[in-house]
């Protein structure tokens, strides 16, 4: 895996790259400035032996017909160093030894006059030499006197092994160095990544405006394509909306129309076999009308329950208003519709979608319960739940699979003779599990009827 | 005649050991020997016993074989034969060195060589562990009625004034001879040109010329000569039995001060050994209170309260006068001014 091409962390690629080219600097420097040192040291021992050189040969005279050396003190203390190196030298005229160390070697090779430096090895010890020619006449002949100083390389050595502890220090600061601006610099790039995902994941459920977060040019695209996608979303979201209640109207109102035709032709019909079919005709607009009804709340409960805005609901209320709304149709079946709330009780939730499951719950226990039974609606709490139970008198759920009946169009093996759409106890159980709730329903004990329980926390 | 042969054969071999010339050969025993150090030394052998002897009681089972000769003899035993020895203790600082710069010496590194200033070592091969000035030592008795000379140029008033008096009777180093007075000669003159004047005042008179500190000390003292110039002050201090009939003067003009120093040949057997009686030397000399044996020891402060004190570098501008035409140069001149007609 190399991590140069892995897709993995933005972080730790550019932190590695930028360590790369921290380690490849500090090399560089390393060499550059450590080479440097060596020239310089090389040329600083190079004028001092050929200044030392050059002092003798200025002492170098002819006196008499001979060559005189005077060598100067200085010419041998001004290569007096720290380490105290080891000094050699010669003297020649036409290659004869005058004075001097005379295995020395010279570090002429050429007939120039310019001083000539070589390193050779004498004694033992690597030894650098200078060599200065002059060209003098003794007695109307031309002969040339050679000067060579040599002179060991220790302090040198010892210079080079200082500058390159000083080095090694130098690259190492310059790489440590570069290499906490590389790990800030891959932390600061990812932070920039991380604060716009977090001010993203920060929104709540109905904020669908633009993303306006400060961030970096290289990111600007991303965001543009975010923005782009959270406003197609909102867009499909509102025309859903739009589509469900365009839905709603345009299904309701007709049906209405028609069940309102359909009674006012059965007041003007008399014979009996026409009044029944009208009356099937009228129920069956009835279930059709409920039928969508419950499809479009259910439609509209998946949507709301996808992304719940929390409100205080006050439940008694809620619950009383819906009872006091269906007590009329419960009345047409002879039905007593009795409700009973021990005291106020507050849920966090969506009004519309509690309003839908309570609506759906009584709904289902007057239209499967059987005339002339009372239906219980009972609100209480314990520590934590609001509870709400509704109990009939009716034929109770089948004894197996209760649980499988809150399943979309489900409907209990025993209800064939009723008619229903079997998404009302789906939709009560959506919206339970939404708010963090629970929908259990079973048969009352001891007794003929069912059970619902719809269970909410309390704020 | 097979007698004969072996015994010539003994002879010839004992011949280069023989090469250089001996002046006195002391054997300091060892109970139990384990090692002998075989020392080459310029100093008089009674003037370093006391040290040697201590030495020995801090490292029993070291015996020391000591010679005594003169600091050029040094260079041809250790340089010309190749003699074995495991130390060299000279008063030519300049010998020394060129020993040191062309090999001939072995490194040596311990906490005491460590603890010596930069001066004071050279190359981890040349130790110093004195400080020795070059004295005038001067006859109380001639100088009686005159004013004491503290300078050169005092002195050399002194020698016009007085012709008679000095005539004959001024000592110095015979610097073709001796290594010592050839380097207190070399430094005197590229110090001070006061000290050519003085040569040709001394060479005017006649100066007798000495291979050794030690007799111009006592010839000052039995009055045979009235001035010893550039003699050892350490030398003279130790003659406590001669004080009263002479003057030790350091020149206030300068003095020059020489380092005796010490180093391991590169061919010491007991280099080990050698090691230890260098660190004992360092210790003994640095310490107030050095002058346990003879010589004064290095203190830190010696340097500073005299400004006049010239102490010699140890380093390669010692080599200068050792080059052959520069000795033969300075010798001639030399002679020129101090050895004249009568």
């Amino acid at each position: 895996m190399w991590p140069f091409h892995a897709p993995g962390s933005i972080r730790l690629r550019l932190t590695l790259q930028l360590l790369t080219g921290a380690a490849v600097m500090a090399l560089v420097l390393f060499l550059i400035v450590y080479s440097f040192a060596r020239q310089i040291g090389a040329e600083s021992q190079d004028r001092i032996l050929s200044a030392s050189a050059t002092s003798i040969l200025d002492a170098t005279t002819v006196q008499s017909g001979n060559i005189s050396v005077d060598i100067p003190y200085s010419a041998f203390t001004m290569l007096d160093n720290s380490v105290d190196d080891r000094v050699f030298y010669r003297i020649t005229q036409d290659g004869e030894g005058l004075t001097g160390y005379d295995d020395l070697p010279s570090a002429r090779q050429d007939q120039g006059t310019g001083p000539a430096f070589d390193t050779v090895t004498y004694r033992g010890e690597e030894l650098r030499i200078a060599t200065l020619t002059r060209r003098v006449s003794v007695g109307g002949t031309p002969t040339r006197i050679d000067v060579t100083v040599g002179q060991t390389r220790d302090a040198q050595a010892d210079v080079l092994a200082r500058i390159l502890r000083m080095t090694v220090l130098l690259g190492f600061g310059f790489f440590a160095a570069s290499a906490l601006l590389a790990i800030l610099a891959g932390r600061s790039t990812a932070a920039s990544l991380s604060r716009l995902a977090e001010s993203v994941s920060r929104r709540g459920p109905q904020d669908l405006r633009p993303v306006v977060a400060e961030v970096p040019s290289e990111m600007r695209p991303l965001v543009a394509s975010l923005n782009s996608l959270i406003a197609r979303l909102s867009a499909a979201l509102t025309r859903t909306e739009d589509f469900i209640a365009e839905a709603a109207h345009r299904v309701r109102t007709p049906l209405a129309t028609v069940r309102a035709h359909g009674e006012n032709t059965l007041r003007r019909v008399s014979k009996e076999e026409n009044r029944v079919s009208l009356r099937e005709m009228i129920r069956a607009i009835d279930e059709s009308s409920r039928a969508a009804g419950q499809l479009l709340d259910h439609a509209m409960v998946s949507l709301r329950a996808d992304q719940l805005e929390l409100s205080p609901v006050a439940l008694r209320p809620l619950v009383a208003d819906l009872v006091d709304r269906l007590r009329p149709v419960a009345e047409l079946k002879d039905m007593d519709l009795r409700f009973e709330a021990s005291e106020e009780q507050e849920v966090m939730g969506d009004t519309i979608l509690i309003q839908n499951a309570v609506r759906n719950l009584l709904d289902n226990a007057i239209k499967y319960a059987p005339p002339e039974t009372p239906i219980d609606v009972a609100l209480t709490r314990d520590e934590a739940t609001a509870t709400l139970t509704i109990r009939d008198q009716g034929i109770g759920f089948p004894a197996t699979g209760a649980d499988a009946l809150t399943g979309r169009f489900a409907r209990g093996e025993n209800a064939t003779g009723v008619i229903g759409s079997g998404l009302g106890l789906t939709i009560a159980d959506e919206v339970a599990r939404a708010h963090g709730g629970t929908l259990t329903i079973a048969n009352t004990e001891g007794g003929p009827g069912a059970c619902v329980r719809l269970s909410l926390p309390l704020r | 005649m097979r007698a004969f042969i072996s015994s010539l054969a003994l002879i010839l071999s004992a011949l280069p050991a023989l090469a250089f010339e001996i002046e006195e050969n002391v054997q300091f025993p060892a109970a139990n020997q384990t090692a002998e150090l075989r020392v080459i030394s310029t100093a008089d052998a009674d003037l370093f016993a006391p040290f040697i002897t201590a030495f020995q009681a801090l490292n029993p089972g070291i015996a020391v074989d000591y010679y005594v000769v003169s600091s050029s003899e040094i260079m041809v035993a250790l340089q010309d034969e190749g003699e074995r020895f495991d130390l060299a203790i000279s008063s030519a600082m300049d010998l020394q060195i060129k020993l040191a710069n062309d090999g001939l010496a072995l490194p040596y590194r311990s906490g005491a060589t460590g603890s010596l200033p930069e001066w004071a070592i050279w190359r981890d091969r040349v130790f110093a562990f004195t400080q020795e000035p070059a004295t005038m030592v001067l006859s109380r008795a001639d100088f009686a009625d005159i004013d004491l000379p503290r300078t050169r140029q005092e002195l050399i008033t002194a020698l016009r004034d007085h012709p008679e008096r000095f005539r004959e009777r001024i000592g110095t180093y015979d610097v073709r001879e001796s290594g010592l007075g050839y380097l207190f000669a070399t430094q005197d003159g590229r110090t001070s040109e006061t000290f050519w004047r003085l040569a040709q005042v001394m060479g005017g008179l006649q100066t007798q010329l000495y291979r050794g500190s030690s007799d111009m000390i006592e010839d000052v003292a039995s009055g045979r000569i009235a001035v010893a110039y550039n003699v050892l002050g350490s030398y003279a201090q130790v003659r406590e039995d001669l004080h009263d009939r002479i003057h030790i003067i350091a020149p206030e003009d300068f003095t020059t001060v020489m380092m005796r120093t010490v180093l391991i040949p590169a061919n010491a057997e007991a280099p080990e050994a050698a090691g230890r009686f260098i660190d004992h030397l360092i210790e003994t000399a640095w310490t107030e209170g050095g002058g346990r044996f003879a010589f004064p020891g290095i203190t830190p402060a010696r340097l500073s309260e005299n400004a006049s004190l010239r102490p010699i570098q140890l380093g390669p501008g010692l080599l200068v006068y050792l080059d052959r035409l520069k000795r033969r140069q300075f010798i001639e001149e030399w002679e020129a001014a101090m050895v004249q007609p009568g």
